[in-house]
């Protein structure tokens, strides 16, 4: 018999996943969104998995609120990645520090 | 028993897609990862009647956000190899990290089995109505309790689309580009001359 614990541990699973996948590739930021999205996409798992087991659809449309919010941040994020590119020619952002005072 | 089967298959491979997103050497399959697992998490979602929200994930994820991820890798000329480099040194602790995150969370799931604290009870108000769809349902609620949210969630999007132009728009100095008040000052007098040349004639400019 499948239940909440179930949902919940695949979304745990898969949240851990997105915060190893941020240690895992410092460097990298396309994989740092894509670690990213997979969190926001266990929290959304969650969200509907509860808003279910709730009978409550708030959780189902807060999880709409938490995609729009994902994908504005991706696009946001992409951009800043092309005109850092473009700036100076690699994406390695262990040592971004243009900005310091 | 298929619900079961069904969840089992899903659940492995988002869990399963999801690992490999991040351990992909090359980002552009990692990307492709990411399209499976959300496929799958739309899968689960379907599993428990939640239809909109994983419809609303294959169009905006799938969509729109794995594309733009893959129109980035692919745009970009980038030397992954050197990119990797800290993966083995950042190792040992991000494991161990993700361990006690994982173990941490596994936890409180075991101590919710064992009884869950009563935190209030439902919204009679949003309870989803019986005998209307999931999509009907929340655009009930959406359009009514949620509407300045939602319109709030447009302000969001607009906000970053703009944002995205912006930052990402640049004035190049060798293109010529329209000059629309010229175009549309201009008068047919100007532009054209009227003569009425003899037969056999040709016209000078």
């Amino acid at each position: 018999m499948i239940g909440i614990e179930h949902y919940v541990i695949v979304s745990a699973i898969l949240f851990v996943l997105g915060v190893l996948g941020i240690f895992l590739n410092r460097k990298n930021v396309i994989i740092l969104l894509m670690a990213i999205e997979l969190i926001l996409l266990s929290v959304n798992l969650n969200l509907v998995a509860f808003s279910v087991f709730l009978h409550d659809l708030v959780g189902q449309i807060f999880a709409m609120f938490v995609l729009t919010v994902a994908a504005g941040e991706a696009a946001i994020g992409l951009a800043i990645l092309v005109i850092y590119f473009r700036g100076r020619g690699t994406i390695a952002v262990d040592d971004v520090n243009r900005m310091k005072g | 028993m298929i619900q079961a089967i069904a969840f089992y298959l899903f659940a492995t491979l988002t869990i399963f897609s999801g690992a490999v997103t991040i351990l992909a050497r090359n980002p552009v399959h990692s990307v492709l990862w990411l399209i499976l697992a959300f496929f799958n998490a739309a899968g689960l979602m379907i599993l428990i009647g939640a239809e909109f929200i994983a419809m609303l994930l294959v169009i905006v994820y799938v969509g729109a956000v794995a594309v733009l991820f893959l129109f980035v890798v692919m745009m970009l000329d980038i030397d992954f190899a050197q990119l990797r480099a800290g993966f083995i040194k950042n190792f040992p602790l991000g494991f161990a990290l993700a361990f006690v995150l994982l173990a941490e969370l596994v936890m409180g799931v075991g101590a919710y089995k064992a009884g869950g604290l009563a935190l209030g009870t439902p919204d009679a108000a949003t309870a989803p109505v019986a005998g209307l769809s999931n999509t009907a349902a929340i655009g009930a609620l959406l359009y009514s309790r949620y509407l300045f949210l939602f319109e709030t969630a447009g302000i969001i999007l607009l906000v970053a689309m703009i944002g995205a132009i912006v930052l990402t728009h640049r004035q190049r100095g060798d293109v010529r580009g329209q000059k629309p008040s010229s175009q549309i000052s201009r008068r047919p007098e100007e532009a054209t001359i009227n003569l009425q040349p003899e037969v056999g004639k040709g016209v000078t400019l």
